[in-house]
């Protein structure tokens, strides 16, 4: 009995999209060393405004094994999409398709959430593009330690 | 598989083995049974009693079998609160980098009137004499002060202590789980009033421990129930336990001096190796340490992302990260010690077991160095690090 899904392992041992995109158009950043993980998500968005397209995405992770797999999973299901559709990716949308993450690690879902929609903010910001911030309300799901 | 996980359990011996199975299909009796069977039982129990008491240079009325280390700390924490109580004395003196069985029984003795003092352990893992003699009040009911700690190995000076609490009339209690079979224990010799030890840490099964108290030392119970072990712990003793644990504490000691010998050279050698990892650090004093354990934080990755990373390479290891510690946050022996959170968090525990070879630690040192190198380069805060935007904690 292993800890971790078939996906989520495959996504640890074989991460997909990770790296940096030096002429990143939006970088976000979430996590705090202190709890223990970090993602950073690269964004190369291209098209006309309204209408973008996510052409490049990769990531960083600081953080355990379903830190790195959630971020892996996360930027293959936003890559190439519409970055209006990369809004609307949910922390559950990443844990089903990694085929469910133990109760105790569902925060690093929420990171993954979070990671994306901070790197949208900042494009959005990059551009003064207007935008509802409560698109980028933080999820209620804490994650982290007590400091 | 190499399995480098020895302080968080072993692989019972054959000596261990060859001693229980007869306790399961032959020697069955209750120990309690006053028919020539079970007397048969009694008798196999207080041999290993006898033979256990050996081991530690204690009288077998001194030994008392609980269900494992945790209950022997337990038993221990809440006799030496009773007596104090009795006379007033309310004050209890321990480490902060203890076991849990420690510390949560102090945390709940806090709560029922205790006063805790919980001694810094510095950056070395080590506390001293002096320290507790310092700390020792008219009202302080006990020390308890662990012989070698469970995550960085360290080794306290175990006989300078209880000769301070001799000289105070304090009573002195040390978590030995992790040394029993590992480093020499004399009580007598030591100052010892109570000792905790574990049998699966020393080759024998899981599930059985013992208590030492000296002569004179009324326990407290925790369950009651029959009169097994002289009315001090209720409930039929776990004989096949019992016998496994008196042949591996036994065989353990037979071979320590050759033992000790070879795991300090190829412990020393693995922390050379892994020393050679940048922006890593050797947790714990180098010297005063178990000749088994080896544990390094690295700057920069996750311990738990490590540790599956190492199960893929074969190697079983153990991490005081958040995520594997099971709460939020890092070891508290690590914390202890001075180390920063997001340090504590890229820890690894290496624990040899006796038949670990040099080639197994080579291919440990290379596959740590590759695991860790992979993960610093997904890792945002090593790119940080390097790039000048935030600043090492570790060299």
């Amino acid at each position: 009995m292993a800890l971790y899904s078939e996906k989520v392992m495959d996504h640890f041992r074989n991460p997909r999209n990770v790296g940096v995109i030096e002429d990143a158009d939006g970088i976000g950043e979430v996590g705090n060393a202190k709890c223990g993980d970090i993602m950073k998500i690269y964004l190369k968005i291209s098209g006309e405004q309204g209408s973008e397209v996510i052409d490049d995405v990769k990531f960083e992770t600081f953080g355990c094994g379903s830190a790195i797999a959630s971020s892996s999973m996360a930027t293959e299901l936003i890559a190439g999409k519409p970055l209006a559709e990369a809004l609307t990716l949910t922390n559950k949308a990443v844990t089903e398709a990694l085929d469910g993450l133990p109760a105790h690690k569902l925060h690093c879902s929420v990171l993954a959430e979070e990671a994306i929609k901070a790197a949208v903010k900042d494009y959005y910001d990059k551009n003064g593009i207007a935008y509802d911030p409560e698109q980028f309300r933080e999820g209620d799901e804490p994650h982290c330690c007590s400091l | 598989m190499i399995y480098a996980d020895n302080a968080a359990t072993t692989k019972v011996s054959k000596a261990a083995l060859a001693a229980m199975l007869p306790c399961f299909e032959q020697i069955y009796g209750n120990p309690s049974s006053l028919y020539a069977f079970g007397q048969d039982a009694k008798e196999a129990l207080e041999d290993a009693r006898a033979r256990i008491a050996r081991c530690l240079n204690a009288d077998p009325k001194e030994i008392t079998f609980t269900s494992g280390g945790s209950e022997a700390d337990n038993q221990a924490l809440r006799t030496a609160a009773a007596l104090g109580a009795k006379k007033g004395k309310k004050h209890i003196i321990s480490t902060a980098f203890e076991h849990h069985a420690i510390l949560h029984t102090l945390d709940a003795l806090k709560k029922e009137g205790f006063e805790i003092t919980l001694l810094d352990v510095h950056e070395n893992g080590l506390v001293t004499a002096q320290q507790v003699a310092e700390a020792i009040r008219p009202d302080t009911a006990l020390v308890t002060v662990m012989y070698a700690n469970n995550e960085i190995g360290t080794i306290q000076p175990i006989a300078e202590i209880g000769a301070v609490c001799r000289e105070k009339g304090v009573l002195f209690h040390t978590d030995a789980v992790q040394a029993a079979g590992h480093l020499p224990i004399d009580v007598k010799a030591q100052n010892i009033d109570m000792l905790s030890i574990s049998g699966h840490k020393f080759h024998g099964p899981k599930g059985i421990g013992v208590l030492y108290a000296k002569k004179g030392i009324r326990l407290e119970n925790l369950i009651y129930g029959g009169a097994q072990e002289r009315n001090k712990r209720a409930g039929t003793e776990n004989l096949p336990a019992i016998a496994g644990m008196a042949a591996a504490l036994e065989e353990s000691l037979a071979h320590l001096d050759e033992t000790t010998a070879k795991l300090i050279r190829q412990r020393d050698q693995l922390i050379k190796g892994l020393a050679e990892i940048p922006h890593s650090i050797l947790n714990g004093d180098a010297e005063h340490r178990l000749p088994s354990n080896v544990n390094f934080c690295f700057e920069a990755i996750e311990g738990e992302s490590l540790l599956l990373l190492l199960d893929d390479k074969g190697i079983c290891a153990s991490s005081g990260s958040a995520c594997t510690s099971g709460s939020l946050d890092p070891s508290h022996v690590l914390l202890a010690i001075g180390r920063p959170h997001e340090v504590a968090h890229g820890s690894l525990r290496l624990s040899l077991g006796e038949d670990i070879t040099d080639a197994e630690i080579r291919y440990i040192i290379d596959a740590v160095k590759e695991v860790v190198d992979y993960l610093r380069n997904m890792s945002p805060v090593w790119r940080s690090l390097n790039e000048g935007r935030q600043q090492f904690v570790l060299p």
